[in-house]
């Protein structure tokens, strides 16, 4: 079927985004000129028909298998992402400020990294407190004076964007550990393409389906020297892992072998894979694995997961390893909100995409005003992922906001707090109609000698009306994100 | 190019449960032709006797009726021999090898199972069994025709062959045995009308009704059935001929992507093969078609062991490597 230009049609004329900033109209101060196309073809379209293509891509995603697991007392189910059809998308111009804020922080996240596993001149600066740093669970000593290839830790980074009512994008989270999500980026694409061939056409939307050939050149960048043709192999807990369609999409992607622990051997500092006819070397890693579980010897004794004298083999320089080990203590929820003093420090340069307003519970100012404003702010413990331990002032009960008030109290050091973002909407398909819904944005950059940014991201979308919060594990569901070509209205 | 040994694994598993689930609807099928005839409903314990399931069978059901034997070979997920469990276990081992097959394969395989999942008991009383059944045979040939058409032919595609022709050597010797076993005729019944249709029924179930016609069009006898099953050399499920395909399919990994294991497996397959062909049917017959069968069964489970030593990287058992020190 195809829509009808220009068919005058009610599909959007009764949405109403309120007081947030819109994705797709703009606000009335920045008005979204270059969705005008898609928005005539959305209009053309019919509720119904709209509808029932939604379904039919639900199903399809179902029985392609592209789903996460989601463990309850009792079992696992598998569970797709919900995915909305209606594109969140993102001007020529917005990228490029974009796509420059997000080389900026991998830089200089990657630049901290360096330093505070060499000779911490941050430290001793005093731009960021030692304690923050080396007394932080995700310091890893066993990388001081290690030489990692292009001083790059992490090699894939996920930045976790919202967007004000004013329009202004900011950084809510960094994530350079184990960053999910960039499967569901391509795979939105394939599926809008087949399940919108009409809305999709001509309108200019730049690719995202050379993520894994990228991923691969830098897999091959930082494999170690000497080795004419690295084997890179992606590393997984397995199939249990509620992420492990991802680990597929991106193995198959990079056309290397997706490996278990059990699958890798190590001798005389060397890791070996186990093939039909004996042992094969292995250069570079991928690992989906976060450190703890790496190397039974150096962590986590109980991890079977892992494998034993992995660790051994980094330092002797023999493998490589994706993302470098100990990469958490950068993307820690109390270090985040130094990241705009570290661009300074170490670009002498402004933060391209600002932070969003943060108070660090440990100093005893930010402690008493987080206390004192309790009921207007989001208090976060830092150790946390996956939108967990969050409390939200204005939505939370009185009996919500004592609890919080005394775990901040008996730890302050665990919470950092923000004010509410009035997260941007985006129109997305529900069961009343096209209504208003919060959506955020996770680019993902590669860097193995230099960074690329996968243009767009992950836009995930908050189905449940107000809720602010876009964790799959919390209900939340995903878009398919249009980046226009430069000139493309 | 190498080959993940857990990858070699779970291709060879994911060939034997998807063959293994293709003969059990067989299985079904067969007995629910045999049923209808003058034995009624004691011939369903057979196929738990024939499966050696009545230990685990008499654990959670008081009698073998028809519903109670269907139920636990479609249906129960306690039962590893159900086909409820077979197409779980393929769908685990596909979804292990999901970066390696096909998208196809693996789509194929995962909504067979969650079909098969949402199937009830009542959906295969035993009027709709046979139609269910068909189905089931349907839906394991397109996973075959799938397979054919995008399985990448390196040493995946050679560990996928010898799983299925195992499977498939194994599950026929099953199925003759069925007829043998539990079947037996009176010496009256042999040659009678009814005889003769159980023979067809095992043919047919095999898919092998007319081509045995066009080699013996005038005979039916046990003799004959039994020879055509065991040895024909154009009978694509005859053991000799699934013996044969395993036989090249283990020279060319050794040759062509030259690997060091297997020398124990080959030695067992020219065996077997020479131990099959050295016999005639008759004298098969004579000293215990159920003995000659078993015999059989068991030379697959040892290749079966060697083959996991060779190339999945499992360790031998201990006492077989205390006997050998």
């Amino acid at each position: 079927m195809s829509v009808p230009e220009g068919k005058p049609s009610d599909l959007l004329s009764s949405y109403n985004p309120g007081l947030y900033f819109d994705e797709l109209f703009g606000s009335m101060d920045l008005p979204a000129e270059h969705t005008a196309l898609i928005r005539q073809r959305l209009s053309g379209l019919d509720f119904d028909e709209l509808r029932r293509r939604a379904q039919d891509v639900e199903r399809e995603l179902y029985n392609l298998g592209i789903t996460f697991i989601v463990y309850s007392e009792k079992d696992a189910v598998d569970r797709i992402l919900p995915f909305d059809i209606i594109p969140r998308v993102i001007s020529a111009k917005e990228w490029t400020h974009l796509e420059a804020g997000v080389t900026q922080r991998v830089t200089a996240l990657n630049l901290f990294l360096h330093d505070i596993y060499h000779d911490q001149k941050i430290l001793k600066d005093g731009i960021i407190p030692r304690d923050l740093v080396e007394g932080n669970h995700n310091f890893r000593p066993q990388m001081i004076g290690l030489d990692v290839p292009f001083n790059t830790y992490i090699h894939i980074m996920g930045t976790d964007l919202v967007r004000d009512r004013f329009g202004t994008f900011r950084v809510l989270e960094d994530n350079g550990r184990v960053p999910s999500g960039v499967s569901y980026v391509v795979e939105n694409r394939h599926m809008m393409q087949r399940v919108f061939p009409d809305l999709v056409q001509d309108i200019g939307i730049r690719p995202v389906d050379n993520y894994g050939h990228k991923l691969l050149d830098a897999m091959m960048e930082i494999a170690p020297t000497g080795v004419d043709d690295p084997q890179v192999v992606l590393l997984s807990p397995g199939t249990y892992n509620s992420a492990y369609f991802e680990h597929i999409f991106l193995a198959r992607e990079m056309g290397v072998p997706l490996v278990e622990g059990r699958d890798l051997v190590v001798e005389n500092d060397r890791v070996y894979m186990k093939t039909t006819n004996g042992l094969a070397p292995v250069h570079s890693i991928y690992r989906r694995l976060d450190d703890a579980f790496l190397d039974p010897r150096a962590f986590n004794p109980d991890s079977l997961l892992g494998v034993p004298g992995i660790l051994d083999a980094y330092r002797k320089g023999n493998v490589a390893l994706a993302n470098a080990i100990g990469t958490g203590v950068a993307d820690d929820k109390a270090v985040y909100c130094y990241v705009p003093r570290m661009i300074k420090y170490y670009l002498d340069q402004e933060a391209i995409i600002p932070n969003v307003d943060t108070r660090i519970c440990r100093e005893p100012d930010a402690l008493q005003y987080t206390l004192d404003h309790l009921a207007e702010l989001v208090v976060k413990p830092v150790g946390e992922a996956g939108g967990y331990g969050i409390t939200i002032g204005p939505r939370a009960s009185k009996a919500e906001l004592d609890d919080c008030r005394a775990k901040l109290l008996a730890d302050p050091s665990n919470y950092i707090s923000q004010p509410v973002v009035d997260l941007s909407v985006c129109p997305t398909v529900t069961d009343d109609g096209i209504e208003p819904r919060h959506v955020d944005l996770r680019p993902f950059a590669i860097t193995g000698k230099n960074t690329w940014v996968l243009p767009g991201g992950l836009s995930r979308v908050a189905l449940k009306k107000g809720t602010l919060i876009v964790n799959s594990s919390q209900g939340g569901g995903s878009k398919d994100t249009w980046v226009l070509e430069g000139g493309a209205a | 190019m190498n080959l993940l040994a857990r990858y070699a694994e779970c291709i060879f598993w994911m060939a034997r449960y998807m063959e293994r689930a293709e003969n059990l609807a067989r299985i079904l099928d067969v007995h629910e032709t045999f049923s209808r005839d003058t034995r009624g409903a004691t011939n369903w314990f057979s196929i738990v006797q024939l499966n050696a399931d009545e230990k685990d069978f008499f654990s959670r059901y008081d009698r073998p009726t028809a519903e109670s034997v269907i139920h636990y070979y479609m249906f129960d997920a306690q039962n590893s021999n159900s086909l409820l469990s077979m197409l779980r276990i393929a769908r685990e081992n596909a979804r292990a090898l999901r970066p390696w097959i096909s998208t196809e394969m693996w789509t194929q395989i995962n909504v067979f199972h969650n079909k098969l999942l949402d199937m009830s008991t009542k959906d295969v009383a035993s009027q709709n069994l046979s139609k269910v059944c068909t189905w089931i045979k349907e839906e394991c040939q397109t996973h075959t025709g799938i397979t054919e058409g995008t399985f990448y032919r390196d040493q995946g595609w050679y560990f996928y062959q010898m799983g299925k022709y195992i499977e498939r050597a194994d599950q026929t010797t099953r199925l003759l045995d069925i007829k043998y076993h539990t079947l037996l005729p009176s010496p009256v019944e042999v040659g009678s009308t009814l005889d003769v249709s159980q023979w067809t029924t095992v043919l047919r179930s095999t898919a092998g009704y007319h081509a045995f016609r066009r080699v013996y069009p005038r005979g039916m006898s046990p003799t004959t059935v039994a020879g055509f099953m065991l040895y024909n050399e154009g009978f694509p499920r005859s053991v000799v001929m699934c013996v044969r395909q395993i036989d090249g399919v283990l020279t060319r990994l050794r040759s062509r992507y030259e690997l060091r294991g297997g020398a124990q497996a080959m030695e067992r397959v020219d065996e077997l093969l020479s131990a099959l062909l050295s016999r005639p049917i008759e004298a098969v017959l004579r000293q215990g078609l159920h003995e000659y069968l078993d015999w059989t069964q068991l030379q697959l489970n040892l290749l079966t062991t060697e083959i996991a030593q060779a190339f999945f990287g499992k360790e031998a058992p201990v006492a077989v490597e205390a006997q050998s020190q």
